[in-house]
């Protein structure tokens, strides 16, 4: 199996439409909760797609208004207007 | 005029990547003296890719909204006598290593990355280094806003600035930040962006941070998921970096290897004391060390270095050890930082009963036959009136300056001790991976400022013994040091929680 | 009320840190500014030689020729730590945004007419080279200088004059709808223009210049405080009498920011001379010596700009920058 990719945001509402636009269009991911945080895991590729949560925020949305929430992540770094992508060996 | 589109690639390189010049009237080298020494051949800056790309605008956009929200948790934290939702004054350890230890470096982080990112002759690179450097900064400085409110209350906090400088176990960071500060900027760059913020400080911001939310520090909690939200930038600059040079050119690989052995060796060495600030100074556990170290290095750690064998990097030399060693680390880093209690800006303790079981659930036979008696001895010692201090200060190691006190990798009761020879002196080492740094670059370890050394040579204002040498550092004793059971911290706690629960009886019920 | 008795009964034991409580004296509670600057900067027992710089420590005073007793008193009178700079910095890139979006919108540049857009381009767009050096030498001087109060600031200073080339570029690309071709010319102009060729030589030799105060001088005031008042006033004025008020709007943030900046500037420079006339005779010597090529490397463009007046104008700017090294205890 491919190497885990993951990416970490604050467990707030803020954060709330992103998580779950990425848990939606990332079938492999798994989320797991810790106080205040959540991690979620995905095998070889995790994307945050800037229509996704825009569709679940209701509003515009700049994918850099992720750095606001954004805890940590794992993957090589890929980001343009409409994605932003973590990978490992691509 | 049709208005052309640009996206975010072309927008930042139009802002950013273009701001550069060759210069003409002065030579290059002189402008740029510093991106050479180290032997790193860069053949093409145009080919650096920016990770994040953030031009001023939006960086001052989101990070103004970060500290809004930082400053009036702050703020609420402040006046509603936050220190008191604390889950117990122990965890109050965790935060003095924290503001001796941590936030100091982050301004050594800060002049590092400035050092960086006037170095480089790459715009791109220049840039992200100077966000990095002014990120570190607001690291350094949110960090002491948020503990301030804590120093008004408890002890061992108000001379921090003094100790950074002096005590013999703030060594531990101060050397590893001043060893990178004192490279050139790629090893810099290379040692903390990459080795320590990518690979390890995962295992400080996220499973640590995580159990101060769950222990009620809301002040850590805030500036901790904040700042790794600037870490993640960091990271992938780390990253970037790291995979520049090794694309730049062949003769770079061994180069960044050996950095990569070396930074991940001490980055592992600095983090023991991180990994006992979860597992012994939490009053409420999250997560032990071990698991910690399984989901954060031997996971994610190690995927990153999967990704990097394309370019013929392997994983980094003692890894194997740091996995040995993960079922062991905290509990001889605590029982050191025990018995050295009298010379220590903070206080220990023996766990109670129930955190006894946890380490036995988590840790399993190895903690039962090797380190629970050894607790429950001290213990009976302590119920004796008869606390044990090591009333001498350890010898610690050449190159992390960590007391000499870890076991043999394939035997958990015998002591590591390795010895280098340099230019007729012997120096001592805690394992072999301190060695192998020591002998990589002699002229360098040899340097170092061993603190218990400095006192032997009455460097340390005459101290003769251990409470001279404490008064020293501007510790008061039994106040600032020693065991926490009985101290003003303790009797205070006591006292203010009672207080607080006589004030509110709507939340006592 | 429960609140009231719950703060009444539990009372603080200290104020402060004792580094902080021994600058403030007794009784006294520090503002977020003291705590986040002063002492911050290891003062001693450093572990190893720098490589880059091996015959001096790894903070070192001699870095600049200048002395001070206690370089905690280089303090910023606008008491900028990261949360006051960057939160002021949001809301004026949020007014600057808008003022960007109106123009555009508008399609105001386009109003001025062409001979003014081509003046514009030429003296203003190749400015952002020079704000970028601008850039550097903070760089340098928060990664080689002394004490956290300057260093924390300059670096801010840093990121300002980074936000400045930014803002000028994206007039560039205003001017070009949206294309780079202003920018790629204006690097030409910058690299070949005989016009640009005195400031650009004069660039380049500040950022050789290896005594951090030295350059704090030279950039900070002589540089800057001739090169803005010169665009971003005198010309500014001149452009709008021609139909460019656009301009103004969207140098909004440089016009600002240097009139703040310039406080701290000055205060820096005052703290430093006030400590001993050595001090106050070195930075003296470094505005006489600087000053006089600054105005040499700016003529031309003020040429440019202002023909026949330019002489007597560029003169008013350099007397005011020396009323400013005056005022701030300088015999220049």
């Amino acid at each position: 199996m491919a190497d885990k990719v993951f990416l970490a945001l604050q467990n707030n509402p803020d954060a709330q439409p992103i998580i779950d636009a990425v848990l939606e269009d990332n079938p492999g991911a798994v989320l797991n909760e810790t106080p205040g945080m959540v991690k979620i895991d995905c095998p070889g590729r995790l994307v945050v797609r800037r229509a996704s949560v825009e569709a679940k925020l209701g509003r515009d949305f700049d994918l850099q208004e992720i750095h606001v929430n954004l805890v940590s992540l794992g993957g090589n770094l890929d980001e343009d207007d409409d994605e932003l992508v973590l990978s490992w060996g691509s | 005029m049709a208005k052309k589109k640009l996206g975010l690639k072309e927008r930042y390189a139009a802002l950013t990547r273009g701001l550069d010049w060759e210069t003409t009237y002065e030579p290059m080298d002189e402008v740029f003296p510093y991106d050479r020494y180290e032997g790193i051949k860069i053949v093409d800056w145009d080919a650096w890719a920016d990770p994040f790309r953030l031009t001023m605008d939006a960086y001052w956009k989101y990070q103004s909204e970060k500290e809004r929200k930082l400053y009036a948790i702050l703020d609420a934290f402040q006046q509603n006598n936050g220190q008191l939702n604390i889950s117990d004054a122990r965890y109050l350890s965790a935060v003095k290593i924290w503001l001796q230890g941590i936030t100091p470096l982050e301004y050594v982080a800060h002049r590092g990355f400035a050092h960086a990112g006037r170095a480089f002759r790459g715009a791109g690179a220049r840039v992200a280094c100077q966000m990095q450097s002014i990120d570190e900064l607001r690291h350094a400085q949110t960090q002491l806003h948020a503990f301030s409110h804590y120093n008004k209350y408890f002890n061992g906090m108000h001379n921090f600035a003094h100790m950074r400088d002096r005590a013999w176990y703030l060594s531990i960071p101060k050397s590893f930040f001043e060893d990178a500060y004192s490279a050139g900027p790629f090893e810099f760059v290379t040692s903390i962006s990459f080795a320590f913020e990518y690979v390890l400080t995962n295992l400080l911001f996220m499973p640590f941070v995580s159990g101060a939310a769950y222990n009620g520090d809301m002040a850590t909690t805030t500036f901790g998921f904040s700042a790794q939200s600037d870490e993640s930038r960091h990271m992938t600059l780390g990253l970037e970096v790291v995979k520049f040079m090794l694309e730049q050119h062949e003769d770079n690989v061994p180069i960044v290897q050996a950095w990569l052995d070396k930074w991940f060796w001490r980055g592992y060495r600095l983090l023991g004391l991180v990994g006992t600030m979860m597992d012994y100074m939490l009053p409420k556990k999250v997560m032990c060390w071990k698991e910690a170290w399984e989901i954060y290095w031997e996971e994610n750690g190690i995927a990153l270095f999967h990704d990097l064998g394309r370019y013929g990097i392997r994983l980094p030399k003692h890894h194997e050890v740091a996995g040995k060693e993960k079922h062991r680390l905290t509990h001889e880093m605590w029982t050191t930082l025990y018995q050295f209690g009298n010379a220590l800006g903070l206080h220990t303790w023996i766990p109670n009963d129930e955190e006894l079981d946890w380490f036995s659930e988590k840790y399993g036979e190895l903690f039962d036959t090797m380190y629970k008696p050894r607790l429950l001895y001290l213990r009976e010692l302590e119920e004796k009136g008869e606390r044990y201090f090591n009333n001498r200060l350890p010898m610690v190691c050449q190159v992390c300056q960590i007391p000499v006190f870890f076991t043999e990798p394939d035997d958990p009761q015998t002591q590591c001790v390795r010895i280098v020879e340099h230019s007729g002196t012997k120096h001592h080492c805690c394992s072999d991976g301190c060695k192998d740094i020591f002998e990589r670059e002699p002229e360098k370890y040899v340097q170092a400022l061993i603190p218990p050394q400095q006192v032997y040579r009455g460097e340390a204002g005459g101290a003769t013994n251990i409470f001279e040498y404490a008064a020293w550092l501007h510790l008061e004793r039994d106040v600032d040091t020693g065991e926490y059971r009985g101290s003003p911290d303790h009797q205070h706690w006591l006292e203010w929680q009672r207080r607080h629960k006589a004030a509110s009886p709507d939340e006592a019920a | 009320m429960s609140i009231d008795l719950k703060t009444a009964s539990i009372e603080p034991i200290r104020r402060t840190f004792d580094h902080i409580a021994a600058r403030l004296g007794p009784g006294k509670s520090p503002t977020r500014y003291q705590e986040g600057v002063w002492g911050l900067q290891p003062a001693l027992n450093f572990h190893y030689r720098p490589t880059w710089d091996p015959a001096r420590l790894l903070y070192d005073p001699e870095r600049s020729a200048i002395r001070m007793a206690d370089y905690d008193d280089l303090v910023d009178p606008r008491q900028y730590y990261y949360g006051t700079w960057t939160i002021q910095r949001g809301k004026q890139q949020d007014s600057q945004e808008k003022n960007f979006e109106f123009v555009d919108k508008r399609g105001l540049v386009d109003s001025l007419d062409e001979a003014w857009q081509r003046r514009l381009a030429r003296l203003v767009v190749p400015l952002r080279h020079v704000a970028w050096a601008a850039n550097n030498n903070n760089c340098y001087i928060a990664a080689y200088g002394y004490g956290a109060p300057l260093t924390s600031a300059c670096s801010m200073h840093m990121m300002d004059h980074l936000a400045v080339a930014q803002y000028v570029s994206r007039l560039g690309l205003l001017l070009a709808g949206n294309e780079t071709t202003c920018l790629d010319a204006a690097k030409a102009e910058w690299m070949e223009d005989p016009m640009w060729q005195p400031l650009r030589a004069l660039v380049e030799r500040t950022m050789v210049t290896r005594d951090w105060c030295e350059l704090f001088v030279v950039q900070n005031l002589l540089v800057d405080g001739t090169v803005h008042p010169l665009v971003f006033d005198r010309f500014d004025k001149l452009l709008v009498a021609h139909g460019g008020a656009a301009f103004s709007m969207l140098s909004e943030f440089m016009v600002d920011w240097f009139a703040e900046s310039s406080r701290w500037v000055d205060a820096v420079i005052e703290r430093v001379a006030a400590e001993s006339p050595g001090n106050a005779e070195l930075c003296t010597a470094w505005v006489s010596q600087w000053l006089p090529r600054v105005q040499e490397a700016l003529l031309p463009l003020a040429g440019y700009a202002f023909a026949g007046e330019a002489s007597a104008m560029l003169d008013g700017i350099v007397d005011d920058v020396r009323a400013r090294a005056a005022k701030c205890g300088l015999a220049a």
